[in-house]
């Protein structure tokens, strides 16, 4: 194990670097595509709302490799040439932000209604009341499965390795095909992965508490 | 967004023949009403007669279906007109309080003046404080609603809609969530504010309150206005049956 790490640092660490590029890129994203949807779904405005169901369904019932596919080898046959890091990134976010959208929406809705009514009968337009009345008590609501949905991004950020996005698991794939030492690659990769994400799952719960 | 500029002594507010349905339910029926500068108004009635929606047609969190609606100077028919302008002037205190409850009670009573009158931040401090003291509980400042009793939310609530300096106040049963005894400290807010010229409608079931505050009393029962009186009078004798009825049910307790 401490073998692989000593002969490969530099690609494990480029496709750590990566990983965390993407996942922090997608997560940044996609919290504000997805807030922006699970607004639109609670607008008055029954366009909005039909716009924001279909961006939801089409892109939470496609698998990610899918979409990710679909940036890395349609999208510059037809309109502009994305490299893999691009693409893989995109269709993370993408894919993300309609889980984010309907956890966000969620969080809305448990809102009780005389906050918003309060804060408009005071003179507030409605997205003065949404920013500083709705939007900070939804997400209080929503931190432990948004929490979720964040590792899952760091997770699903491996389907960068099928469209050559150098990261964290494509090295890992490169470096087990050439030394066929399987077994201590993955578990190093497996090692790098926990190091984002078991941070990432104990701030979330620390957030929990202490907003709660 | 059109002001109907007319005579100086115009009303605050006025309803003419106004008229709404929930489909086919007939909410209010052929309302006219008219509340002048500096009146109070009390709206009583059994429940379910139409007095909650009657009053939040007046800052337009209720639309209604037909006729016209004039609230300072503003006509709440016309799609152009601004609802923001209307409620910025006419503030709402509601049976459940609706304090922001992410935000303390200083925050609660500032965020309106700072975002929508872009009040300068000490002023809107000073003034925020000037009026948590004159409703007796400048002590929660740095609160957070959850920590508050009933009374006091409710007290809270009351300076924030003033600190918007409205013209007019409207109360939507703004005691009927009160422990009996946090009832009189709102009421006493309450009644220093009318003695200072605010114009105001309660809805309310204080018939002590109606008598000793209130210009006039409105009697509303299945969406209709059945009696509009002055107070002294309509308390010695409703003329309506069901007003009759209504008042010798709640004053028995």
């Amino acid at each position: 194990m401490i073998n692989v790490f000593t002969q490969h640092w530099q690609e494990l660490l480029l496709g750590f670097g990566n990983t965390l590029l993407c996942s922090v890129i997608a997560l940044f994203f996609s919290l504000i595509i997805g807030s922006t949807f699970a607004i639109f779904e609670v607008l008055p405005y029954k366009i909005l709302h039909i716009v924001g169901r279909v961006y939801i369904e089409v892109f939470r019932n496609i698998p990610l490799l899918v979409i990710g596919m679909f940036f890395y080898v349609v999208v510059p046959q037809f309109f502009v040439t994305l490299d893999g890091f691009t693409a893989g990134t995109i269709g993370l976010t993408l894919y993300t932000s309609s889980f984010i959208a309907e956890t966000v929406r969620a969080g809305i809705q448990a809102v009780d209604d005389g906050q918003m009514e309060g804060a408009r009968a005071n003179g507030m337009s409605f997205m003065q009341a949404m920013w500083h009345i709705i939007l900070p008590q939804a997400f209080r609501y929503v931190i432990p499965p948004l929490g979720n949905q964040f590792i899952n991004l760091v997770k699903n950020s491996s389907v960068l390795a099928f469209v050559a996005g150098f990261d964290l698991m494509y090295q890992g794939d490169a470096i087990a095909s050439t030394t066929f030492d399987t077994f201590n690659t993955y578990i190093v990769v497996g090692i790098l992965y926990l190091i984002i994400t078991l941070p990432l799952s104990y701030y979330m719960r620390y957030l929990e508490k202490k907003l709660a | 967004m059109i002001a109907l500029k007319e005579e100086k002594e115009m009303a605050m507010i006025e309803f003419k023949n106004v008229e709404k349905y929930y489909d086919k339910f007939h909410a209010l029926k052929n309302i006219n009403l008219k509340v002048d500068k500096g009146e109070v108004v009390v709206v009583i009635g059994p429940s379910g007669s139409g007095k909650s929606t009657l009053i939040r047609t007046i800052n337009g969190l209720e639309d209604f279906t037909e006729g016209q609606l004039i609230v300072n100077g503003y006509d709440l028919a016309d799609s152009k007109t601004d609802l923001n302008q209307i409620r910025k002037d006419v503030g709402m205190v509601f049976q459940h309080f609706n304090l922001y409850d992410n935000k303390t009670v200083l925050e609660n009573i500032m965020l309106a003046p700072k975002l929508v009158l872009k009040r300068d931040p000490k002023e809107n401090k000073e003034h925020a404080m000037r009026l948590l003291k004159s409703v007796g509980v400048a002590d929660k400042a740095e609160s957070y609603p959850r920590q508050l009793s009933g009374g006091q939310k409710q007290r809270v609530a009351i300076a924030r809609s003033l600190a918007m300096k409205p013209k007019a106040l409207l109360f939507d049963e703004p005691t009927s969530a009160l422990d009996p005894e946090m009832i009189d400290d709102v009421l006493n807010v309450m009644k220093k504010i009318a003695t200072e010229g605010m114009t105001m409608v309660v809805v309310t079931h204080e018939m002590g309150f109606a008598r000793e505050v209130a210009d006039r009393v409105i009697f509303i029962d299945d969406g209709e206005i059945l009696e509009d009186e002055r107070a002294d009078v309509f308390f010695k004798a409703p003329k309506e049956k069901r007003a009759q009825q209504f008042l010798s049910k709640i004053i028995k307790h």
